[in-house]
């Protein structure tokens, strides 16, 4: 779909190749209770604690489908610009691993809850593509399987059993590694717009089947390997460049690839078979027999619709339209949803070019450097708007402004009180700063002839002149007085 | 449609049901003879025929989000052979 760009191509021994990526994403849905039972979905918590008998598998129990769920998979549905099925249907997916106590995972095979859709990703501010997304479908989460307790056994909890995830499957749509990494950044954005996957990697809110194969050019699509379940952005990139080099050397020497399911190892750098055994991918998918079609109308779509908040591509280009941002700084401001709301906070009534300037360079620099977040900012956004405004009155320099920043967020108050208060003010009266120039003037004959022969000096009397004032001095008016008494 | 012994052998193992060498071909025998009998409700034309997924007309129950379960690891663990610390406990199983 996306044309093959020749710095993406892999260079080999035989000529350029290219990869080929598709993604499955697991993204757990946010919701209070279980898929099919009402035990808490919440992270952690004592072993088997968050299990009900319908997550254990009991005989008798019945699965009761929740309705939020539902809910989170047509909102993202929507967020994806995807087609909602108005109807669907739960499928067993049969296999057998001590996690699963149903011998089944309940997922959705034939009929998904969502169709086809796709995702804009930027790849820099000049740069987008597009990503199919080829379906959206609910299914349960399987318990954790513990190896390394004990030498001879492995340990099980259910706490996850039955969780709701939404496999969200993308067309094959990726050519690079940074292309698929971008892809999930953006798809994780979107979902936390939305509020259906709080797309917390740690804790494993977000795994990702990575499909990748090589091949030339203008050739069809070639064998592919799936490697499961990676579970970082880095990681999702580093095994996409590993696997493609491994395809390209087989290939090269004239092997061919078995399609097969891989596992990457981040700390060795490789992607190595699951030496999974035969037959192990006969599924036999069949319809829950104790689970009627999922079936809603379009009102019931509609009013989820409405209740979407502006997802991010709507609000970067409001930003783009109503700030005047440029598309680099309205996308840092959208990639999250507390971002554009401070910024829109702070940027009221004032310059927002500037306020986009100081909310990205000094707070989130700042933010980055403590590993802070926004919400535990000790800057406001009342208090970013307050220093702004200093620096749009001239009533302090940006250099001075910096200093104000670190004040405020080390021992916080109104950046005005604190300038008032402190003498940060810049100095504008003129009389005080002619008195400065004159002093450096006299002091500096050599300097001043050397300034006469070679106007770039200027910068070294604007340095002194600043030194002088402590840093005080309005920029402008020291440069305009400087080239006027010196005569350049 | 019918089945041979290979994979009356491989859908026993698929399920986990231990199937001897003995059972084998009576197994085939009952499994065919079901598949006969499905064949025959092939020969009915449902051209046109939505497939019916319940008797009466209903639509599925739906529940609200909310915890109504759990918290019965005591009862949850009741039955199985082995366990510790509140995890089941199962022989070392490492795909």
């Amino acid at each position: 779909m996306n044309t093959p760009a020749k710095h993406k191509l892999i260079a080999g021994a035989t000529g350029d190749w290219e990869v080929v990526i598709g993604l499955e994403i697991h993204a757990q849905v946010t919701s209070k209770s279980k898929l099919f039972s009402g035990a808490s979905t919440e992270f952690g918590g004592e072993p088997n604690t968050h299990v009900s008998l319908v997550d254990a598998a009991m005989p008798g129990m019945l699965p009761v489908i929740n309705e939020e769920c539902v809910k989170q998979a047509i909102r993202t549905g929507l967020a994806l610009k995807a087609k909602i099925n108005h109807r669907s249907v739960f499928d067993r997916k049969n296999y057998f691993y001590p996690d699963l106590p149903q011998g089944y995972q309940i997922s959705q095979f034939k009929h998904p809850i969502v169709g086809e859709g796709e995702v804009l990703v930027d790849l820099s501010p000049t740069e987008q593509i597009k990503v199919g997304i080829e379906r959206l479908h609910l299914e349960q989460d399987a318990g954790k399987s513990l190896h390394d307790l004990s030498a001879n056994d492995s340990h099980v909890d259910l706490n996850r059993s039955g969780v709701a995830l939404m496999e969200i499957v993308s067309k094959p749509d990726m050519r690079s590694a940074d292309e698929a990494k971008a892809y999930v950044s953006k798809l994780r954005t979107i979902l936390r717009y939305a509020g259906t996957c709080d797309g917390n990697m740690e804790q494993g809110s977000l795994r990702a089947d990575v499909n990748v194969s090589v091949r030339k050019p203008g050739d069809p699509f070639g064998t592919r390997c799936e490697i499961k379940n990676v579970n970082s952005i880095r990681f999702i990139g580093q095994a996409i460049d590993v696997e493609a080099r491994r395809q390209i050397g087989i290939l090269e020497d004239g092997g061919k690839i078995d399609q097969e399911t891989r596992l990457y190892d981040p700390t060795k750098g490789e992607t190595r078979s699951m030496r999974s055994k035969e037959e192990a991918h006969d599924y036999r998918y069949f319809p829950d027999p104790d689970l009627l079609p999922l079936e809603f109308d379009q009102p019931y779509v509609d009013a989820l619709a409405e209740g979407l908040p502006e997802l991010p591509d709507e609000k970067k280009a409001r930003f783009i339209a109503q700030y005047g941002l440029t598309p680099y700084d309205a996308g840092v401001l959208v990639l999250e949803r507390a971002f554009g709301d401070y910024f829109e906070d702070a940027a009221k009534g004032r310059d927002s070019k500037l306020v986009a300037n100081w909310v990205i360079n000094e707070l989130f620099g700042r933010l980055n450097k403590e590993g802070k977040d926004i919400e535990t900012s000790p800057v406001s956004a009342a208090q970013i708007g307050g220093i702004v405004d200093l620096i749009s009155a001239n009533t302090i320099s940006g250099k001075i402004a910096k200093d104000l920043f670190e004040i405020v967020w080390s021992e916080g108050g109104d950046p005005a009180e604190i300038v008032e208060k402190r003498g940060m003010k810049q100095v504008t009266d003129t009389g005080a700063i002619e008195a400065a120039v004159d002093e450096i003037i006299a002091k500096n004959p050599d300097k001043v002839e050397q300034a006469k022969a070679k106007p770039t000096m200027l910068g070294w009397f604007v340095g002194q002149v600043m030194k002088a004032t402590g840093g005080k001095a309005n920029p402008q008016a020291v440069n305009e007085l400087l080239k006027s008494k010196l005569g350049i | 449609m019918s089945v041979d012994l290979a994979t009356v052998r491989r859908i026993a193992h698929l399920s986990r049901i231990s199937v001897s060498e003995d059972e084998a071909p009576h197994l085939q025998n009952e499994l065919n003879a079901i598949l006969g009998f499905v064949e025959e409700l092939n020969s009915v034309d449902v051209t046109g025929v939505e497939p019916m997924t319940s008797v009466l007309p209903m639509r599925m129950k739906k529940r609200v989000d909310e915890i109504t379960d759990g918290y019965i690891q005591q009862k949850v663990l009741a039955n199985a052979p082995a366990r510790e610390d509140g995890f089941f406990v199962v022989p070392k199983v490492i795909e």
